[in-house]
């Protein structure tokens, strides 16, 4: 039918992993913004969430990179980590692989895109969904950007693969949900875990919710791994979730640093419904 | 150096419960099956998160490796920074991509 849902939100282990360590007031204030977008994504009515993942090893590896993926599984599990690390239950999510099918073969008319049957969800995936879909109830179609082992797609692809995603949401009869999951500037997992550019966040997230693509393509990843670290190669999702929502603005529902989540904790959704 | 053999390594023990168990049995077998020098066959099985670091690994693939050693999480950010303060800065991999990287 159409894209009925867009956003994006942050994912990192500490999110669920470490929760009694930060301040208790950001993280009530973020958990409260993921619960209000699970709210809007359950008012959307999706028959299916596409989520965008910048996915950490747990699939992917050196050998046979692709720099976009797509699931077409029956069902995923996950999530990958040590459970008790994560605090995050191991689970079958289901899938839908007729659905993915059809958009894999729609994104394929505008994006040379790799496929799975068979994919392993890591923190990256299953953090958002423990928030947005916590029974595990709605089938999700997982899509991948490598952000993690250069070379990477560079981001006027990653846009054209978020564009070519709504088109692909457009032409199926099916109510569709997108969300894009990464973080803006962290060092995630290194010595520097902690450490987050606010000014450089904020700058970013004000071309996200304009929508301005000109701005949005126009960093480059030596500048953005000397100022937003290396996981700020992850905007690529939120880049592909600004291509999927072209021409409609954002609304920001949440942004704080948290430091012991090393990420700078974000939640934005696009007026496509 | 054959971080690439390295990181296959973890990668694999990470994701692949079958792999854990038979590294569990028989560590030096399951390591003859990659082309590993001496310092790194050292380093993976002492699990010395902070050489592995400064050898390159990208944290993605350490975290969950410590994570799976049971390493609570400050110990795993300390043991990265006395493998620098060890062995010196990173070798090579995604944190020696530019020469002004933060560390």
């Amino acid at each position: 039918m159409s894209l009925v849902f867009a956003g994006v939100c942050s994912h990192a282990p500490g999110i669920t992993g470490r929760s009694e360590r930060a301040d208790p007031a950001l993280r009530d204030g973020f958990y409260a913004a993921l619960e209000r977008m699970r709210l809007a994504l359950e008012a959307a009515r999706p028959d299916a969430l596409v989520v965008i993942a910048a996915e950490h090893f747990a699939n992917f590896f050196m050998n046979n990179m692709p720099a976009f993926c797509m699931g077409m599984a029956d069902e995923y599990e996950g999530p990958i980590e040590d459970e008790t690390w994560l605090r995050i239950r191991r689970t079958k999510v289901p899938g839908a692989p007729a659905l993915s099918r059809r958009l894999i073969e729609e994104v394929m008319q505008e994006v040379d895109l790799a496929y799975a049957e068979e994919w392993k969800f890591d923190h990256g995936i299953m953090v958002p969904l423990h928030f947005l879909t916590p029974r595990y109830d709605l089938a999700v179609v997982p899509a991948n950007i490598n952000c993690q082992g250069p070379p990477l797609a560079p981001l006027h692809r990653c846009h054209a693969f978020g564009r070519a995603l709504r088109r692909a949401a457009d032409a199926v009869p099916e109510r569709i949900a997108i969300v894009g999951t990464g973080g803006i500037s962290h060092w995630p997992a290194t010595p520097d875990s902690g450490r987050i550019n606010e000014a450089w966040d904020r700058a970013f997230l004000d071309r996200l919710v304009a929508n301005d693509t000109d701005a949005l393509l126009s960093y480059s990843d030596a500048q953005t791994y000397r100022e937003a670290g290396q996981g700020g190669f992850e905007i690529r999702t939120f880049v592909a979730i600004a291509g999927a929502a072209d021409g409609a603005r954002g609304e920001l529902w949440f942004y704080a640093p948290i430091p012991i989540f090393a990420v700078g904790c974000t939640v934005a959704t696009f007026g496509v419904g | 150096m054959s971080l690439y053999q390295v990181q296959k390594v973890l990668y694999q023990l990470n994701r692949d419960p079958e792999v854990r168990r038979r590294y569990e049995a028989d560590p030096d077998a399951l390591l003859a099956g990659y082309e590993l020098t001496d310092e790194e066959v050292t380093a993976l099985r002492d699990g010395d998160i902070g050489l592995l670091y400064v050898m390159g690994v990208n944290g993605q693939i350490l975290m969950h490796y410590a994570a799976l050693l049971g390493m609570p999480w400050d110990d795993y950010l300390g043991a990265m920074r006395e493998g620098v303060r060890r062995h010196g800065p990173v070798r090579a991999g995604i944190y020696a991509l530019v020469e002004d990287a933060p560390r």
